[in-house]
C-alpha cells in the first residue's frame, strides 16, 4: 500500500511521460480483469493458476479485485483534493484549484464505484445492500463531503472566492473524518475484515491474510488503477486549463 | 460592540427557534402516541430535532449580515478573529439555550425519558451543544456569500457534524440507561477533540473565509 502511494507521489510530482502511465494502466487493468474472473476457485489450490475457495464467498470473492482499489482511489482522490486545496490557500494559484477540483471529481466517481461494488458485494454476502457497517458508513459520508463540495461550487459565481471557500470546506470536512473513523467501531459492530469481535483475528490491512496469487492480482488491480487516476487526472487538469484560457480571452 | 448585536438578534431569532422546537416536538408526540420507546430511539429523536432546529438558526449568522450589508463595516471596524469568536460566542449560547429548552419539553411530554446519570447527560448536551455551535459557526461563514444558502448549509453541514452526531446520540442514550462515568470519558474525550480541531481550525482559515 505504501510503496503504491510513495510510487503514485513520485509520478505525480516527477515528469514522467503520460502515454507511458495510460499504457501500463490499461495492461495492469486488462491483466487483473482477465486473472480476476477466469482463475478458477478451488478448496485446494496446487498451482498458481487457482485461488483458494474462501467458504461462504466463494465467486463473489473476486469483486475485491475491483472494490479495494476502486475504495483505495477515492480515497486518494480526496486526500490530493486536500493536499492542493491546502496549497491554494497558501499560493493563491489558480491552477491549485483546478488540480483540488480534478481530483475531487475523479475521487467522487471512483467513491460511487466503490460503493455500488461493494453493497452488490454486501447483498450477496451479509444478505443486505446497506448495513450501515462502519466502513460502509465511512465511505458513504466520504461521498455526501464530495456532493457538498461540489453543491457549494455550484453555488458560487467568482472563481477566486470559489477555490478559497471550497478549499477551506475540503479542509475542513477532512479534518472530521478521522473523529468518524475513530468513534463508529466502538458504537457499531462492523463486518468488515479487521472489525472487533472478527473471529478471524486479522488486521484492518486484510490483503495479509490472503494467498500470494490473489494478492498480486490485488495490488496489481490497486497500481493499474492509481495510473488510471493518474492518466484522468491529468486528462482533466489539460482539459480545464484549457477551458480557463478561453474564459480569460473571452473577458 | 459585537455583544450588542447579537443582543438585537436574539429577540427575533430566539422566538422563532423556540417555536420551531415546540412544533417539531409536537408533531414527535403526535406521531408516537402510545409506542414503546426504547433509549436509542428517545436520544436520537432528541438530537435530531437539536440539530434540526440548530441548522435552521444558526446558518442565519453571517447570512443576516450579508443581507442587511453591514459586512462591509464589520470588515472595517472589527479584526476577523474578534468576529469570528462573537459570532461562535453568539452561537454556542444560541445553542445553549436551544438545547436546554429542548431538554425541559422532551422531560414533559417523554414520560419514558428518565435520566438515570445527570452529569453524563448534561455533560453529554453542553458539549454537543458546543460542538454544533462551532462547526455551524464556520460553515456559516462559509455560504454566506453563496446562492440558495439555506438548503446549502444543510447539505454541508452534516458531513461535518456526523461523527459529532453519532457520538452524542450514543452518549445520551448511556445516560439515560444509567451508564456510569467511566463508560462515557471517551465519548467526552471525543468531543473535547472534536470541539479543539474544529475551533481551531476556523480559526486559523477564517481571514480567508472573511475577507472579500
Amino acid at each position: 500500500m505504501l510503496l503504491v502511494f510513495l510510487f503514485s507521489c513520485s509520478i505525480l510530482f516527477g515528469k514522467i511521460d503520460m502515454n507511458i502511465i495510460k499504457t501500463l494502466s490499461i495492461i495492469l487493468i486488462t491483466f487483473v480483469i482477465i486473472a480476476g474472473i477466469t482463475v478458477p476457485m478451488v478448496p485446494q489450490p496446487q498451482s498458481i493458476l487457482e485461488f483458494t475457495d474462501i467458504p461462504g464467498l466463494g465467486d463473489t470473492a473476486r469483486i475485491i479485485f475491483f472494490h479495494v482499489p476502486a475504495a483505495w482511489v477515492s480515497v486518494l482522490g480526496f486526500l490530493i483534493s486536500l493536499y492542493y486545496g491546502f496549497k491554494y490557500l497558501k499560493n493563491k494559484r489558480y491552477d491549485d484549484d483546478i488540480k483540488s477540483v480534478s481530483a475531487a471529481g475523479l475521487g467522487m466517481l471512483f467513491c460511487i464505484l466503490a460503493l455500488v461494488t461493494g453493497s452488490l458485494w454486501a447483498k450477496f454476502t451479509w444478505g443486505s445492500f446497506w448495513n450501515w457497517d462502519p466502513r460502509e458508513t465511512s465511505i458513504f459520508i466520504l461521498l455526501l463531503i464530495y456532493g457538498a463540495y461540489f453543491a457549494l461550487r455550484s453555488a458560487l459565481g467568482m472563481d477566486e472566492l470559489r477555490a478559497r471557500l471550497s478549499a477551506v470546506y475540503a479542509i475542513l470536512a477532512g479534518l472530521t473524518v478521522p473523529f468518524f473513523i475513530f468513534v463508529m467501531p466502538r458504537i457499531i459492530g462492523g463486518l468488515h475484515p479487521g472489525a472487533e469481535g472478527d473471529i478471524s483475528g486479522s488486521t484492518p490491512i486484510m490483503q495479509l491474510h490472503m494467498p500470494l496469487n490473489m494478492l498480486l492480482v490485488l495490488s496489481t488491480g490497486l497500481i493499474g488503477f492509481t495510473f488510471l487516476f493518474i492518466w484522468l487526472f491529468n486528462v482533466r487538469i489539460r482539459a480545464m486549463r484549457i477551458e480557463h484560457q478561453f474564459l480569460i480571452k473571452d473577458y | 460592540m459585537k455583544d450588542i448585536r447579537s443582543e438585537l438578534r436574539v429577540r427575533y431569532a430566539l422566538n422563532a427557534l423556540l417555536m420551531f422546537v415546540v412544533t417539531s416536538l409536537a408533531a414527535i408526540v403526535i406521531a408516537l402516541v402510545d409506542s414503546e420507546l426504547n433509549p436509542e430511539i428517545l436520544s436520537a429523536i432528541f438530537w435530531i430535532v437539536i440539530l434540526f432546529s440548530a441548522m435552521s438558526g444558526l446558518s442565519r449568522i453571517f447570512v443576516s449580515e450579508e443581507e442587511r450589508g453591514t459586512t462591509l463595516v464589520l470588515q472595517l471596524v472589527a479584526s476577523p478573529s474578534a468576529v469570528y469568536f462573537g459570532k461562535l460566542i453568539f452561537n454556542c449560547c444560541l445553542t445553549l439555550i436551544l438545547s436546554s429548552a429542548v431538554t425541559l419539553l422532551y422531560i414533559i411530554s417523554f414520560p419514558a425519558f428518565i435520566i438515570r446519570s445527570m452529569p453524563v447527560f448534561l455533560c453529554t448536551v453542553f458539549l454537543g451543544s458546543l460542538g454544533f455551535a462551532s462547526a455551524s459557526t464556520i460553515i456559516a461563514a462559509i455560504i454566506a456569500k453563496a446562492q440558495a444558502k439555506n438548503t446549502l448549509f444543510t447539505a454541508l453541514a452534516f458531513p461535518v457534524l456526523a461523527p459529532l452526531l453519532v457520538t452524542v446520540i450514543y452518549s445520551t442514550s448511556l445516560s439515560i440507561q444509567g451508564g456510569d462515568w467511566g463508560e462515557s470519558v471517551p465519548q467526552f474525550q471525543l468531543m473535547i477533540g472534536y470541539l479543539f480541531v474544529v475551533i481551531g481550525f476556523s480559526f486559523l482559515v477564517f481571514d480567508f473565509v472573511w475577507k472579500d
